[in-house]
């Protein structure tokens, strides 16, 4: 693996960021992304988690964009930060909705899908 | 169609400038093929009038009206007829195929089935065309006043309609000049058989007896179908004329004249077996007679003009027709004699020891036609045609005379139920009527039945060899007066007496005859005991809802008399033409036909008479043709006698009789013969039964192997359902934990491949 991080770039100087730091980062920000929408309750915060699962890999896509001196990754999360943008404001209004029917934002009051 | 008629018109043409013969007639008597075209258009305006809501009795106008007219058209030609005809209304079937090269070389031969709307006018036709027409015309104005109950419903231009498309279907299968256009008519007798029968159609006796008539009938049409195919594979022909004139067919036939069986091939002998099983169906003979007295279900019209006068003696009919192809067999004449004595004989015994009048004149039907078969199998086909033109003559009268009875009495047939039905008012007419169709169905000495049954007994006692048949049908002659005398004396003379039947609801409304109001003092009883207050003017009726019988009105009182007349007038056609004596007309008109004696040349004379045989039988070493005329009338007359005794002579009650004393000497024999031997139950046991267990076996295996199988594979998806479905919690989290366990899983085993 470090012969791959070492691969395009000059030699870095000491203590320098490399892609390794932000890969880092954008894998524990999934993790407490998904961490929080298994073990919270309230709606709202398990949107928010889903949110963070999504910079997640946002981060992800442009470390490897810039890494590879390539635009492609970086146009896509700007994209994806639109969509994101309309699906929030949904998401949101879907929760108040939700709300209003039960009185209550716990995700676990909506279990009607049983088998 | 045109240029087919040019075609068969061609065809025809050399046989026409040589003057015709039997097997070449020329073209003409294009009459006839008014016959079907006026029923059919019975046919079609009762059909209307029934789509029209018609509720008067035009329908029955229409048909008398048409019958009437087609009786016109074959007495028309049979006034001017000067020999056999060949009329083609349209080209049916003409099929034509073979002749292609296959790739092995060779040719594959060029085979055709022609079988034209053609109608084949020979004397049998017309002597068979004759009385179904005029029997028909006459049965349809009876059944104008019978059926007037129904008017008010659709059921009255139902009647007519069956009753139109039956004489259409009759008329082709007599006239038809090919064996395929005789099956169309074979098979259309039996619809309408099926439907008439079947008329009452809510009420579960009439419709079994329709369906048993139907399938009875089936397993002989099966034998005449495959008859006919039998004929076409080996002769390459349905054709009549084409068939008889085959130089093969004729070689067979002189191999059959020189006593030289065993050159014939056995699938050309079995033709004729199988038509007769055909035959057998349809005329009802032993063991496929069951459906006929079942058949009395059907209104009594029907049962006048279908179960006894007209369509029973198609097979009749079909064996002389084919006469020449059942001689090619050494065996199937003498089966059909015995068949026929068999039958005469089974159900005159039956016929003995039953009560319901209308069934003991089913009976007698049967026993009649085993009488027509035994003078076919004994070669005397002019016997037996002569005979089916009395019978049709005075079955029809006795039919119309009970069915009278029956109309008046609310459908009371029963013979311990009512007596001295002559002397009441009104029914003189009926008696007498009936008195003459006994008569003439006992073989009382120089009636029309007597001189026809006679030729019968004669031939069956000139013929060697035959001797035991003519003993059989000398005995059933006895027994056969008894019988139908026992009838009359039980019902129209003696201490007058009668019970209603159970149709008394609608009847006097129907009709408003003229002694209403009359007022019934008689207690009501038990039926038994009271029956001798003879004077009393309406017996010692049942009393329920004050009953009157009514007596028939003008039209089935006029259909009587004409019927009695007509069975008077035939007698003189014995004694005219070259036969006189034996047949007369009738004789002549069967001679000159295809149920005649072989052609010239093939030196065998069909008839006894034509002294083609070296041997002649006797009778107790006398000729059976001279002394025949005593021995059957006396048989005729001590049957008579017997019935007189046992059934009028000092009888004074209605329920019993002096036979009644004979019964316990007989033993159980009289119970089985009420239960017509058995035979019923025995089919039940021998058909019904098999094949019931056989029915349940089999949806046993498909309810538990077939449907198991299916089944099973419908279960496994639903218990493997059933088992994982609590997984499905429905919870959020629980699926998303799932998820990202899922994902780590597969991320653990891609590093775990990695490394």
């Amino acid at each position: 693996m470090m012969h791959l991080l070492a691969q395009a770039n000059p030699p870095a100087p000491m203590h320098a960021v490399t892609l390794g730091h932000y890969l880092f980062v954008s894998a524990a920000m999934f993790a407490i992304g998904l961490i929080g929408f298994v073990s919270r309750r309230n709606l709202i915060i398990m949107f928010l988690c889903t949110e963070l699962m999504f910079q997640a890999a946002g981060i992800a896509l442009i470390a490897f964009s810039r890494f590879h001196l390539n635009h492609t990754g970086e146009t896509f999360v700007i994209f994806v930060l639109t969509v994101a943008a309309a699906e929030a404001a949904m998401a949101l209004a879907l929760v108040v909705l939700l709300f209003r029917r039960r009185e209550s934002l716990s995700g676990e009051e909506w279990a009607s899908m049983k088998g | 169609m045109l240029s087919g008629i040019l075609n068969s018109l061609a065809a025809l043409m050399p046989a026409a400038e040589a003057g015709g013969d039997l097997l070449h007639p020329p073209k003409g008597a294009m009459l006839m093929l008014a016959v079907p075209v006026l029923t059919l258009v019975g046919v079609l305006a009762c059909t209307i009038c029934a789509v029209a809501r018609v509720r008067t009795k035009l329908p029955a106008w229409i048909s008398v009206a048409c019958l009437a007219g087609a009786f016109g058209c074959v007495l028309a030609t049979f006034l001017g007829y000067e020999g056999p005809r060949h009329a083609v209304g349209f080209e049916w079937i003409h099929l034509q195929w073979g002749g292609e090269t296959p790739r092995g070389g060779g040719q594959v031969p060029i085979r055709a089935l022609h079988a034209n709307f053609g109608l084949y006018v020979d004397t049998l036709t017309l002597l068979w065309m004759l009385f179904v027409t005029g029997l028909a015309t006459l049965i349809a104005l009876y059944a104008s006043e019978y059926m007037a109950g129904d008017v008010r419903t659709a059921g009255y231009s139902r009647f007519f309609v069956a009753f139109n498309l039956f004489v259409f279907s009759m008329s082709c299968l007599v006239m038809a000049d090919n064996l395929l256009l005789l099956y169309l008519g074979w098979e259309g007798v039996g619809l309408c058989s099926y439907l008439l029968i079947g008329y009452f159609y809510k009420k579960p006796s009439a419709v079994a007896a329709a369906k048993k008539a139907f399938i009875v009938n089936r397993i002989g049409d099966l034998g005449l179908a495959l008859g006919i195919m039998l004929i076409f594979v080996k002769f390459g022909t349905v054709e009549y004329a084409t068939l008889l004139a085959d130089s093969k067919f004729q070689g067979f036939l002189a191999a059959a004249t020189a006593g030289d069986f065993a050159s014939i091939p056995w699938d050309i002998q079995l033709i004729p077996a199988l038509l007769m099983i055909g035959a057998f169906g349809k005329s009802a003979q032993f063991p496929l007679y069951v459906w006929l007295p079942d058949a009395m279900e059907g209104p009594t019209p029907v049962s006048a003009l279908i179960h006894a006068a007209t369509m029973v003696t198609a097979g009749v009919f079909l064996i002389a027709r084919t006469f020449w192809v059942f001689q090619v067999s050494e065996y199937a004449l003498p089966i059909v004699a015995w068949i026929g004595a068999i039958t005469a004989l089974l159900a005159a015994t039956i016929g003995m020891a039953q009560f319901d009048i209308k069934r003991i004149m089913a009976y007698s039907t049967v026993s009649q036609l085993g009488y027509m078969f035994a003078g076919l199998g004994v070669m005397t086909s002019v016997g037996a045609a002569f005979h089916v033109f009395t019978h049709a003559f005075f079955k029809a009268l006795l039919f119309l005379a009970c069915g009278a009875v029956m109309h008046g009495f609310a459908g009371q047939l029963d013979l311990r139920k009512l007596s001295g039905v002559q002397k009441m008012p009104g029914w003189r007419i009926v008696g007498v009527t009936m008195l003459v169709g006994c008569l003439n169905l006992a073989g009382f000495p120089l009636l029309a039945g007597f001189w026809s049954k006679d030729m019968i007994l004669a031939q069956a006692f000139a013929e060697p060899g035959y001797s035991a048949v003519g003993w059989v049908l000398l005995l059933t002659a006895g027994l056969t007066a008894y019988y139908t005398f026992r009838v009359y004396f039980r019902v129209f003379v003696g201490p007058q007496h009668f019970e209603p039947g159970d149709e008394v609801h609608g009847h006097d409304d129907a009709h408003g005859h003229g002694d209403h109001g009359h007022a019934h003092a008689e207690p009501a009883h038990d039926g038994h005991g009271h029956g001798d207050h003879a004077g009393h003017a309406h017996g010692s009726g049942g009393g329920q809802h004050g009953f009157h019988p009514h007596p028939p009105g003008w039209a089935i009182n006029l259909v009587l008399v004409v019927l009695a007349i007509g069975a008077f007038a035939i007698i003189p056609l014995n004694f005219i033409g070259e036969h006189a004596g034996h047949g007369g007309w009738a004789a002549d008109m069967v001679h000159h036909s295809t149920a005649g004696p072989l052609p010239a040349g093939a030196g065998h004379a069909a008839e006894g008479h034509g002294g083609g045989h070296a041997e002649h039988g006797t009778f107790l070493g006398m000729d059976p043709h001279k002394v025949m005329y005593y021995v059957s009338g006396v048989v005729g007359i001590v049957g008579i006698g017997i019935a007189f005794v046992l059934h009028l002579a000092g009888r004074t009650e209605a329920a019993r009789s002096r036979a009644d004393g004979l019964l316990p000497a007989l033993g159980p024999i009289p119970g089985w013969a009420q239960h017509k031997w058995y035979v019923d139950e025995f089919y039940d046991f021998l058909i019904r039964t098999p094949l019931w267990v056989a029915a349940h076996l089999f949806h046993l295996v498909d309810k538990l192997i077939v449907d198991g199988l299916v089944n099973l594979f419908g279960f496994i998806p639903r218990a493997l359902g059933k088992a994982i479905r609590p997984s499905q919690s429905g919870v959020l989290h629980g699926y998303a934990l799932a998820m990202a366990g899922g994902v780590a899983f597969l991320l653990l085993i891609v590093l775990m491949a990695a490394l």
